[in-house]
């Protein structure tokens, strides 16, 4: 039979639609740029911008679904008040205006009476800049975003030790680098750029390595996988230090140019100084040169002591840095076989490691021919690099200990001279910034109709800096940056609700919460959130009297708010991806980008940060208002052209100045946003090679940076092996200095605020004693590649991929309890036991378990029907986390990292039971079903997607 | 049945190359070649029940995850899989209409849906499971290695790439002319050793997927570099600093 070619109508040429709009993604935290196409004002087609810096035109499997999410059923429609008890569903339409004026009356109040009664805490949200500062502006140091249940501990433990961390302000020399090391990566941060790099490496034949206890994703294609045992990083990078101590492969050079390690301590057992840098009478720190003795350790012409004792001009007597960190981790405790049996690694694969790390650094240099001129305008003919990338996330930054194993995988760059040099990881424009960062955080004092002044979220130095009453109780609802946490940079968002509910260290009257899930997938403990959410009290109030929620979508936090502010999507709104938040900025120059509307929504929506400039302005904060008192933006994109933090400095750095010639400073440009839409989105600014390394000790980079508004000061960043601000922690702990804290935290902040990275086991395995053997195996979740750090996992497409989720077991462990793939079992905690169907691996840590994160849903939430798999079968390991450490002497602390505060989902340990057969089919615990509220549209049964099929 | 065009020698075989090395399982192709498709040539790529127990879709690329090996020897495989484009494809010569049919000038194995009846026949030949029934048309559909993408006179000509290519985060997915051997993609499985699947089974499948490479060597690391004692004789280690002269 001949064929049907010659009747297939195929039109080769059909233009793909009718119009292209560039704008910024936001299928997950990455901000790829991408170009959408319209047809008959539906969106054809995304992809991925070539141009663009961040994916250069790639677009990975959840940008790619962004159809899906944009046009998803469970869009809210209009703003709601609940009418109904909460969790009920049931609320009633109303309009902007009654909504507007719900909120402002609401806000007005507290801020008239006590401004602390807003908690305002915000999501995966990207405008940080702007949130942090109109909750400055309301006067409540109640703020904060989703980092602390994140990865504060990367932030936090990169800021206070190279002035950069891993993913949004660092990235391995992808283009140099011989050898690659991660560190608890699942499939993400960051998404395309990590997928680009990676196969860039192996293209060239460099070594892989992936540390983790889970086999997928990165791990995959790794050279070679380290099945470590959750939480035991920490361990196995200091048996590396060891190990390259041991041998004497350590930098020395970059040792005494660009770190601490010649500082000098002050060796003063007992008293009020001892722990604190030596200091000359202008503050700057000494270190002992071997011809001048004690001098500023600034000197170009040092020759210093490294080990060894000496004698302070004042008599005291000073050990330096160097001589302190390396007596620590040559002692046999870090000694590989000393580590082995903890970390799930035996000693020889552990010495091989370490030397062949050493061995690529020291052996096979990078050397660029680059003249540079260094910090003490010293000219070098070339750039020598030492090409030992590394990379960490959250695997690491997830357990109570993250904070200490972070900044030991900083001394292990720093050991190996591979920061910010050819083929090591290196800054991302605008960072390095210096350590820490800047000042102190505000909160302290907080009166009626009052601003805060300065940032909320920012960086202590020492406890005078602390967010505490004079009795040492914290001043934030979350007790972020206070004795129990503080570094937690980031603030505690995970506590929020439950120290809300409790009264701790007050009560509040309104909770305004934007894109966060917390009353499911973003709580620990979620069943405990929603009782929190839902307790009322003696008069039949409830505890946390008002809820304000702002939401694109039907979340399961929905029904629990009394207020919903309905959000758009993210290719119905502006956005401004700023250099005063986290910019987009890459080791070849800082950058940063815009979204721009490329839809209209066809609901009765409005974009969030809109919707907050308004209140602000209906509030009458004083940066939202002019001198008469009418708005002063008329929208977001009008406070991102017009608003100035400092004069010249906004919200975007690009095509400043009256005639946009500016970049970095300059006055407000009208044109601003034209010029970023003509330039796809986004601007860059592209780093001379000369300044493109050594940006910490880089002359001409760090001149131009303070030129660009990007630093205060174009002095060297010396980076800190040895961290000051901790040991002031410790000596207030050991009762030094008039700021002290409740004798309840003295032991732990004495143990936990090391000047020097240490390691200890994750603080809730350690508090369950001997009860711990009864919970053999870790529990850990990631999220998988194609839902990355998505917001909708309801998305049509994706769901057909991942669905539901089941729990992966170690095959042989399985084998030898007797169970077999797809049986049922309860994952049981001290805290509960959830119900999970298993699925068995060869790629996991034999004590480990695992699964991932967030498809499990609540039935009837996301506009599912509640037959949905991700209701009956999909699971939350949340169930059987706590939210608090096990109950011990003195007030609850929060299951964290006791340094910053960042959430341990990790340190979950658990055992796994057969169910009964009858048991089997389904999940539990499963709560009532959600009802929709109202305004869902009705859902098709079968989607026929096709913007080119006339309607 | 269906006829296939009579082979030339030297004609075009426009096909995949698929890099199993690193490739991350990441669904990039699959979704990105769903939302290209389900507005393009074949459209729709209908969704039964996208919203409740048993969402099931048209999708024209699949990506399976599976183990291999044992333990910490075995690997982890994410395998993309699509049509293959065979050279003699089953799928085409069982078809009773002349719907399947493979083009004589670049060897693309397409459907005309006009007058495809729906037997199934091609999906029940097809040993790769490449083909994708479309039960609310009552059609079957598959990939068409973007067919309104490759030659569209309004894409910039770099980007005239079936859409799973252009998005591959990982680079993993190269397109060409496997029948010139001189091309990219056929320099590319020369070198990388590319394998056709189940080549035994005698429909010469023209996509090709290159096998991950073998895991980088472990470095030299040599015997330790310090000019002093070795490590071994040195009991306490921190002396190697003591006296060392060091300068900026």
């Amino acid at each position: 039979m001949p064929d049907g070619s010659a009747t297939d109508r195929i039109a080769y040429s059909a233009p793909i639609g009718d119009e292209v709009k560039t704008t910024t993604c936001y299928m997950c935290a990455c901000r790829c740029g991408i170009r959408v196409h319209l047809k008959d004002g539906r969106v054809r087609y995304i992809e991925g911008n070539p141009d663009h810096p961040v994916n250069r035109g790639v677009l990975c499997g959840k940008g790619s679904a962004g159809i899906m999410t944009h046009y998803a059923p469970a869009r809210l429609t209009a703003p709601l008040l609940r009418v109904g008890p909460r969790g009920s569903g049931e609320f009633r339409e109303i309009s902007w205006e009654e909504a507007m004026e719900t909120a402002t009356s609401w806000l007005r109040e507290v801020r008239e009476r006590d401004p602390r009664r807003l908690a305002f805490f915000t999501g995966r949200d990207q405008s940080q800049s702007l949130t942090g500062f109109w909750a400055a502006q309301f006067g409540t140091p109640n703020f904060a975003a989703h980092g602390g249940f994140c990865s504060v501990n990367m932030a936090a433990g990169g800021l206070y030790t190279v002035g950069g961390s891993f993913w949004e302000f660092g990235e391995p020399d992808w283009e140099h680098a011989r050898y690659f090391m991660m560190f608890g990566v699942a499939e993400d941060h960051d998404s395309n750029p990590m997928k680009l790099g990676i196969a860039r490496l192996k293209a060239r034949g460099a070594k892989v390595v992936s540390v983790n206890p889970v086999r997928t994703g990165y791990s995959a294609v790794a050279d070679e996988w380290v099945g470590i045992r959750p939480g035991t990083d920490g361990l196995f990078i200091m048996a590396l230090i060891h190990e390259l101590l041991r041998e004497g492969r350590v930098d020395d050079q970059f040792l005494i140019r660009y770190t601490n390690a010649p500082w000098l301590v002050v060796q003063n057992a007992g008293g009020a100084d001892h722990g604190l840098f030596a200091r000359d009478d202008q503050g700057r720190p000494l270190a002992f040169d071997r011809a001048r003795g004690a001098i500023a350790a600034d000197a170009a012409d040092l020759s210093p002591l490294l080990v060894g004792e000496v004698t302070l001009p004042d008599g005291r007597r000073a050990r330096p840095v160097f001589e302190l960190m390396a007596a620590r981790y040559l002692d046999p405790a870090y000694a590989p076989e000393a580590v082995a049996d903890r970390c799930g690694i035996p000693a020889h694969r552990i010495r091989r490691l370490a030397r062949e790390m050493a061995s690529i650094a020291f052996d096979q240099p990078v050397e660029l021919p680059i003249p540079w001129t260094d910090v003490w305008g010293r000219r070098h003919p070339t750039m020598l690099g030492r090409p030992v990338a590394f990379h960490a996330m959250r695997g690491i930054s997830a357990h109570s200990n993250g904070f200490h194993t972070c900044r030991a995988l900083h001394l292990l760059q720093m050991l190996l001279g591979a920061v910010d040099t050819p083929g090591s990881w290196r800054y991302k424009s605008p960072f390095p910034r210096p350590i820490p960062p800047g000042p102190g955080p505000a909160g302290k004092g907080s009166r009626p109709n009052t601003p805060l002044s300065g940032n909320i979220l920012a960086f202590p130095q020492g406890p005078e800096d602390l967010l505490v009453e004079p009795d040492g109780t914290p001043i934030r609802i979350d007790h972020a940056f206070s004795w129990e946490a503080p570094l937690a940079l980031h603030g505690m968002m995970h506590s929020v609700i439950g120290n809300a509910a409790r009264g701790d260290p007050y009560r509040i009257e309104v909770l305004f919460l934007f894109m966060a899930n917390m009353a499911w997938n973003s709580a620990m403990n979620p069943l405990e959130t929603i009782r929190c959410l839902t307790a009322r009290d003696a008069s039949g109030e409830y505890v946390i009297p008002r809820v304000i929620y702002s939401d694109a979508y039907f979340s399961e936090t929905v029904p629990y708010a009394d207020l919903i502010l309905p959000d758009t999507t993210y290719l119905e709104r502006w956005d401004c991806i700023s250099l005063l938040d986290r910019p987009i900025g890459s080791a070849h120059g800082p950058a940063d980008a815009i979204r721009q509307p490329v839809v209209k929504p066809d609901r009765d929506v409005r974009p969030f940060q809109e919707v907050l400039i308004e209140l602000g302005a209906r509030l009458g904060l004083p940066a939202f208002v002019k001198e008469d008192g009418s708005p002063r933006y008329r929208d977001y994109a009008d406070y991102m052209v017009h608003h100035e933090r400092a004069p010249g400095i906004g919200p975007l750095a690009g095509w400043r100045g009256a005639d946009g010639t500016k970049h970095g400073v300059g006055e407000p440009n009208p044109d601003q946003l034209r010029r970023y839409i003509e330039n796809g989105c986004f601007w860059r600014h592209h780093l001379a090679p000369e300044e493109s390394y050594f940006k910490h000790a880089n002359r001409l980079y760090l001149e131009n940076a303070k030129a660009m508004g990007l630093l205060g000061k174009a002095e060297q960043i010396v980076l800190q092996i040895y961290s000051e601000p901790l040991q002031k922690f410790r000596l207030a702990a050991e009762g030094h200095g008039p700021i002290q804290p409740p004798d309840h935290l003295r032991a732990r902040l004495i143990a936990y605020c090391d000047p020097l990275p240490i390691w200890y086991e994750p603080l809730e395995q350690a508090a369950q004693g001997e009860g711990l053997q009864a919970y053999p195996f870790s529990a850990v979740t990631q999220r998988p590649m194609a839902m990355y750090h998505s917001w909708g996992s309801m998305n049509a497409w994706l769901r057909q991929i991942h669905g539901a989720n089941k729990l992966y077991l170690s095959r042989a462990r399985a084998e030898a309890m007797g169970i077999a793939a797809d049986d049922w079992v309860w994952v049981e905690s001290p805290h509960g036991r959830v119900k999970a169907q298993v699925a068995l691996m060869e790629g996991v840590q034999p004590d480990t378990v695992w699964t991932w994160n967030a498809i499990g849903k609540r039935a009837g939430a996301w506009a599912l029907t509640p037959d949905a798999p991700e209701a009956t079968r999909g699971f939350l390991l949340n169930h059987v986390i706590s939210e608090w450490l096990p109950a011990q002497a003195g007030p609850r602390l929060a299951n964290a990292d006791p340094i910053t505060g960042q959430a341990a989902w990790y340190d979950l340990r658990v055992r796994i039971v057969a169910c009964a057969p009858e048991e089997a089919g389904a999940t539990e615990p499963r709560p009532e079903p959600l009802s929709p509220p109202p305004g869902l549209p009705p859902r098709p049964s079968i989607l026929r997607y096709n913007a080119g099929q006339p309607r | 049945m269906t006829s296939l065009p009579e082979p030339q020698p030297g004609a075009k075989k426009l096909g995949l190359v698929i890099d199993l090395d690193t490739c991350v399982g990441c669904h990039a192709c699959a979704t990105n070649c769903k939302e290209w498709n389900t507005s393009g040539h074949m459209a729709p790529l209908p969704d039964h029940n996208p919203y409740s127990a048993g969402a099931e879709g048209v999708w024209f690329n699949r990506v399976h995850s599976y183990e291999a090996g044992e333990g910490e020897a075995g690997r982890t495989v994410h395998f993309p899989r699509s049509c293959l484009h065979c050279e003699q494809p089953a799928c085409v010569t069982v078809c009773p209409t002349g719907a399947s049919y493979k083009r004589a000038e670049d060897g693309i194995v397409l459907v005309n849906t006009d007058i495809c009846i729906g037997c199934q026949l091609c999906a029940w030949a097809c040993p790769y499971g490449a083909r994708e029934f479309d039960e609310d048309a009552g059609v079957m559909k598959k990939c068409t290695l973007c067919i309104d993408r490759i030659y569209n006179e309004t894409i910039p000509e770099a980007q005239r790439v079936p859409a799973c290519v252009a998005t591959c985060p990982a680079q993993a997915r190269h397109f060409g002319d496997l029948g010139d051997p001189d091309s990219a993609v056929s320099k590319l499985v020369a070198e990388r050793g590319g394998i056709a699947l189940m080549p035994e089974l005698g429909y010469a499948p023209v996509n090709r997927y290159l096998p991950p490479r073998r895991r980088a060597p472990a470095p030299d690391p040599g015997p330790p570099r310090d000019p002093g004692p070795l490590p071994s004789q040195i009991k306490n280690p921190l002396l190697r600093w003591v006296d060392k002269v060091l300068s900026r």
